[in-house]
């Protein structure tokens, strides 16, 4: 066992583990925060997805080593400051960008990265962007729609209902 | 103007903030203190005898709790069965048992041989790598037509063959229908492939077991559309715990997709060796593990024919299917190719007689079973290939081809045995040529060509039946099941209700939807209505969601539910108001006298009936909560036209959807939002299984997809936004709520969409080709089209 | 996951020692790597992190005006800093997913070796040479068959150097579920020839199309190959295709790779 140290959603953590935790583990289960999900173990799903150090990483494929000193962010730490949604997370509900939820942690925290290196994308680069993040419930269409929507574009055009 | 609130308003989905936040609540996030985990040593090969288990070495690796094997179960009950299918010589179906763990032999590869209870999950592993096991494999059973020749070897050895059951329907017919085939003016034949597919809810499987020694009562935690139907099978026919003792709780679950219907044997495991333990037991599916262990969906190999007369009205169908059953009959296994199958062949076609064979089977592969849709795509999928492959053959448009062929008049008695209450096929086919603008299909064909891509356009119908029902029906065909559903209405002093309801929700939307139908029937707002459900402890039996039921069945008791608590309350307002109760209206959340301005809001009386001291105590209880059990005397039928674009590149095979529409008739409306959200995730499931996804075996019974590495997941790049329309409505005539259920239609109604359009493309650019076996893969394609 | 002792060192020296040691693995990004591991498929009695070397990360232009890429340096990096070489660029930007790209390293994927992934397509396709703690090799002496190179027990790549080509490009026809490439063609044009580079398609892993290359150097465009084909022999086939549809791509993804080359 050894120690980790790492800043999570803006406190500083640390906690034993061993060299084999990964950080999806560390996050889920010695932190308790269980909001990044664990959905497949070819890291491919992207139910896993947190920023570390400002960039989104699947936490299922990195040791929790790995992050030492790292700022790490999960979806608890994507609110605002009073607790209310951000941007993205309220063009999701808005959009009606998920259903049973399992997806939605990676898929806000890929949609956060994304809007972070290209504030304006089109509905391409989206669904490109989104090449590691499966959702099984919404067919896709409704979360991209979220995204254009969080990036300030009209989406009113878009078959909604 | 949308409506903001009640039924017919897109409401914001109330779940969604704490999914947004990360503080939903799935099994996994679940731990019991002092817990245990447990990892399944499962069988490698397809088929073996187990010769011996020596667990002498695991035994003593460190963590190690116990390690269970199929001894252990010795007098524990078989994993029970919930469907009878009747043959056509009147016999029932062979059903072999199912063991919790391996007994005698291992019949697919996943079969659960032994289970090891650790202080963690590592450990578990460690100890299972330590087993020895003495297997001596066997040949394995994969192909079905192999598996029901003579000679083959045999999935379970106790039974006569590998044939579950040879069911034919409508068995009086059967003469008939060969008569006018044979004497047809043209019969249209295909041979086709419904391919085998996992559903892959996003959420892997998980079940927590806990055991109370102080009351022995038990308590698992499930990832389960349906928990009481798991509390009954598995406490009655398992393991012997009576239904008081044992309480079941599926909290948010992530998705199921039929695959979290069933009760299965990790469930039944961690229950039982929590009280062997004496701790909780804890059990977390991997992914690959669940390509192993979660119940596959569709696997059909189907011959059909249609006979034509000589204006090309349809007079006879016939079909022969193979449908593989896997190696154990899970929960409702024998009902997907019969009565979820056979029923829904006449389509939305007025084709007089219609004979459905089918031969289910057992093999060495993971057992098969309900998935989205559930017999229905099967059976749209066959009928809507083969009436495309006839209008091609006679050189008659495919859509009217299909508009001559329409049923017209409702109801509508069909020749497999079900009554369409409602429907109007020529609307939705309307509405689509709107919305699918199919009138500018050629100009886009032209600039297709311009860029050296095949375009094509894939036309066709669905019809499905939702909302099995009535229980007396069903039970006559086998269920072992009622199939009605449940909701208690609780309204509390103060005015705002809880609702208990038996159905389950796992993305669908029901803390949403359901609130916005007791919004609409007492005048308050939706806020004041939460949604209580998921917990044997807190609902009334109920059987839960799967077959797009939620609405159609637990929306219609609750509704019923809800009649009794306003008529209860009418007559506490007559008496709070001194008037008859004849008089009393209820609107807005005030209860009037007719025709005067004497009002009482909700809320005082719903404080009355809990402090009841100006109360009528000598006619009515105290108190304001009612319960009731929906059985619906019919099905519901959802219908509905799809059209797809699809693009071929002509150097590569591969398809690409360039658009999708969907025109659905799906009944009344309560969220159009969370109705097109449904369809949406259906259409990408049928697009899915159209282009992407196989689950495949090789001759020894090893998956060859296994993983997301192999199995293609329809990514955000493979579908295009969809354009959905739900505007052609024809109430349900025979439920409260008119609805007619929509979480399947799409996975439904868009296969053979897609398969039409990539046979239009080829066959516009010249190629010879009349089918391509699902998933139409760059491969495939471009093996089809260069001979 | 099997137990193992986890070290990160901050130097290649110390990066070296650490490996030295009993069955010691070195890990890059990890995207392979701790899939496999998760698998059981390795058993490392310590993984040896190549991830908190500084001196291993960056994209920098070498004294004759090849990229030099350090071998811990991200696709990501590469995607956003290897603009001399926009072929290499374009290919880093399409591997994987965005958070894959974030954490896999060039000098983990060529030290793998999968035989469908795109890095050696451009490392052999480019004749890169893949510098180590020990020595220089070039890519035509580096690749030895799927999951199999010149690397020895211990060595570390600390970079990678692309000689800059005048045209280039890397064409990927995905296979649907990993999305690895199921046929993936580098084509790149120097003064002295054409170099065209194969991944995904063959048993034996990346290889050079020598008739293509051949053909290509008389003649730089996609005409030029319209009479060769590809012998199925030897090619994969499994269910995402057949060696014959392999074979069929190989030349299809290698006239866009030249049609496209910028």
């Amino acid at each position: 066992m050894t120690q980790v140290s790492m800043t999570v959603n803006g406190k500083a953590v640390s906690g034993e583990v061993e060299g084999r935790t990964l950080l999806s583990g560390f996050l889920r289960d010695s932190l308790n925060l269980t909001g990044t999900h664990v959905g497949c173990d070819t890291s491919q799903c992207g139910a896993c997805v947190v920023h570390v150090d400002g960039v989104a990483v699947k936490a299922c494929a990195m040791l929790a080593g790995e992050a030492e000193g790292a700022e790490v962010t999960t979806i608890e730490g994507m609110a605002k400051p009073d607790g209310s949604l951000s941007t993205i997370q309220q063009a999701f509900q808005d959009h009606h960008g998920l259903q049973c939820g399992f997806c939605t942690p990676g898929m806000v925290m890929s949609a956060a990265a994304l809007l972070q290196d290209n504030p304006n994308p089109s509905e391409t680069e989206i669904r490109e962007y989104l090449e590691g993040n499966i959702c099984r419930c919404t067919g896709y269409h409704n979360i991209v729609k979220a995204i254009m929507a969080a990036a300030g574009q009209d989406v009113s055009k878009i078959a909604a209902e | 103007m949308p409506k903001d609130g009640g039924i017919g308003a897109s409401s914001k989905r109330r779940e969604d903030v704490r999914f947004l936040t990360g503080r939903g609540r799935y099994t996994d996030d679940i731990n019991i203190n002092n817990q245990t985990y447990v990892h399944f040593l499962r069988s490698d090969v397809a088929h073996a005898t187990i010769k011996g288990i020596d667990t002498s070495s695991a035994d003593a690796m460190p963590g190690v709790v116990r390690i269970f094997t199929g001894a252990d179960f010795e007098g524990i009950g078989s994993i029970p069965c919930g469907w009878q299918v009747t043959d056509r010589h009147g016999e029932p179906m062979q059903e072999p048992a199912h063991p919790v763990l391996a007994q005698g032999k291992v019949r697919h590869v996943g079969d659960p041989i032994c289970a090891v209870v650790a202080e963690s999950l590592e450990q578990a592993r460690d100890a299972a790598e330590a087993i020895e096991l003495d297997l001596e494999e066997l040949p394995a059973v994969v192909d079905m037509k192999a598996a029901v020749a003579d000679g083959s070897t045999k999935v379970h050895d106790d039974l006569t063959s590998n044939l579950c059951y040879d069911w034919g329907f409508v068995e009086e017919n059967r003469e008939a229908v060969d008569e006018a085939i044979k004497s047809a003016a043209h019969v249209t034949t295909l041979e086709l492939v419904n391919n085998r597919l996992v559903a892959n809810p996003m959420e892997p499987r998980v079940a927590v077991g806990d055991w109370n020694a102080g009351t022995d009562d038990y308590t698992l935690y499930t990832t389960s559309q349906n928990p009481h139907v798991i509390r009954l099978l598995m406490g009655a026919f398992v393991l012997g715990i009576p239904e008081h003792k044992l309480r079941v709780v599926a909290p948010d679950v992530g998705g199921g997709f039929g695959t979290k219907i069933f009760h299965y044997a990790e469930e039944a495991f961690c229950t039982f060796a929590a009280k062997q333990v004496g701790r909780p037991v804890k059990w977390t599916s991997s992914r690959s593990e669940a390509f192993m262990s979660d119940a596959h969906g569709r696997d059909h190999v189907t011959k059909i024919e249609l006979a034509l007369d000589a204006d090309n009205n349809f007079t006879a169908l016939r079909t022969e299917t193979y449908a593989n059953m896997g190696a154990y009959l899970s929960t409702f296994a024998p009902s997907i190719p019969t009565w979820l199958h056979g029923t829904l062949m006449a389509g939305n076609y007025k084709t007089p007689l219609i004979y459905v064979n089918v031969k289910a089977v057992f093999t060495n592969t993971v057992p098969v079973d309900a998935y989205r849709g559930a017999g229905r795509p099967e059976a749209t999928f066959q009928l809507e290939r083969v009436v495309d492959k006839a209008a091609r053959e006679l050189g008659v448009d495919p859509i009217e081809l299909r508009r001559q062929n329409f049923i017209t008049e409702f109801p509508y008695a069909t020749p497999v045995a079900v009554e369409y209450d409602t429907g109007d096929y020529h609307a939705t086919m309307d509405k689509l040529a709107e919305i699918g603008d199919l009138s500018g299909f050629e100009a886009r064909l032209e600039e297709s060509k311009k860029r050296g891509k095949l375009r094509g356009l894939g036309v066709n119908c669905y019809i499905e039946a939702c909302g099995i029902a009535p229980s007396n029906l069903v039970g006559q065909l086998g269920a072992r099941a009622g199939l009605y559903e449940s909701a208690t209405v609780r309204v509390n002093a103060t005015g705002s209700i809880s609702v208990m309801t038996g159905s389950h929700s796992h993305g669908q939307g029901h803390e949403t939807a359901f609130p916005q139908v007791i919004a609409e029937m007492i005048g308050i707002d939706e806020s004041q209505i939460e949604i209580v459900h998921g917990d044997t402890a807190t609902s009334p039996m109920g059987m839960g969601t799967y077959g797009s039921r939620s609405l159609a069945v637990g929306g219609s008791a609750m509704v019923r539910a809800a009649e009794k608590v306003i008529n209860k309350a009418k007559k506490i307002a007559s008496h709070l108001l001194e008037a008859s109760e004849a008089d009393i209206e209820l609107k807005d959340g005030q209860f009037t006298v007719a025709g005067t301005d004497k009002s009482v809001a909700w809320g005082d009386v719903t404080l009355a009936a809990y402090v009841p001291h100006n109360y009528p105590l000598e006619e009515i209880e105290p108190g304001l909560e009612e319960t009731a059990f929906y059985d619906p005397n019919n099905f519901t039928y959802p219908s509905g036209a799809y059209c797809c674009e699809v693009e071929v590149d002509p150097d590569t095979g591969k398809v690409t959807i360039e658009s999708f529409a969907a025109a659905d008739d799906f009944g009344n409306i309560v969220n159009p939002m969370i109705v097109s959200g449904q369809v949406h995730g259906g259409l990408a499931q049928g697009i899915g299984q159209a282009l992407l996804e196989n689950c495949s075996y090789d001759e020894n019974g090893q998956i060859l997809s296994a993983s997301y590495m192999d199995y293609a997941m329809p990514r955000a790049d493979d579908v295009p936004f969809y354009e959905v329309d739900h505007s052609c409505q024809t109430p349900c005539t025979h439920n409260p709520l008119g609805v007619k259920g929509c979480g399947e239609a799409g996975a439904i109604g868009s296969p053979p969409a897609v398969v039409n359009a990539v046979v239009d493309a080829l066959q516009r650019a010249g190629k010879d080709v009349t089918h391509i076996d699902m998933p139409l893969t760059p491969g495939k394609v471009w093996a089809a089209m260069n001979g | 996951m099997y137990a193992f002792e986890f070290e990160r060192p901050t130097t290649v020296d110390d990066a070296v020692k650490a490996l030295a040691s009993e069955d010691a693995q070195a890990l890059g990004g990890g995207q392979t790597l701790i899939p496999t591991l998760k698998q059981r498929l390795a058993a490392p009695e310590t993984l040896v992190s190549l991830g908190g070397i500084a001196e291993m990360k960056g994209v920098c232009i070498g004294d004759s005006g090849e990229v030099c890429i350090g071998g811990a340096t991200s696709h990501a990096t590469v995607a956003a800093e290897a603009g001399q070489y926009p072929a290499l660029a374009e290919l880093a930007a399409h591997i994987g997913d965005p958070a894959v790209r974030n954490r896999g390293t060039i000098g983990g994927s060529l030290a793998n070796n999968d035989p469908s992934a795109c890095y050696p397509a451009a490392a052999l396709g480019s004749n890169a040479t893949i510098i180590t703690n020990k020595r220089d090799i070039a890519a035509d002496d580096y690749f030895q068959g799927m999951f199999t190179t010149a690397l020895e027990e211990g060595e570390i790549i600390t970079e990678v150097r692309f000689p800059v080509p005048e045209k280039a490009n890397y064409q990927k026809f995905v296979q649907p579920a990993s999305r690895f490439a199921l046929v993936g063609v580098f084509v790149a044009k120097y003064s002295d020839g054409v170099r065209v580079a194969v991944t995904g398609a063959s048993e034996e892993g990346v290889h050079r199309w020598s008739e293509a290359e051949e053909a290509l150097s008389a003649d730089f465009s996609a005409d030029a190959i319209s009479g060769l084909s590809v012998p199925a022999d030897g090619l994969i086939g499994d269910l995402h295709g057949t060696p014959e549809y392999r074979a069929h791509l190989v030349k299809v993804m290698t006239g866009r790779a030249v049609t496209a080359s910028a």
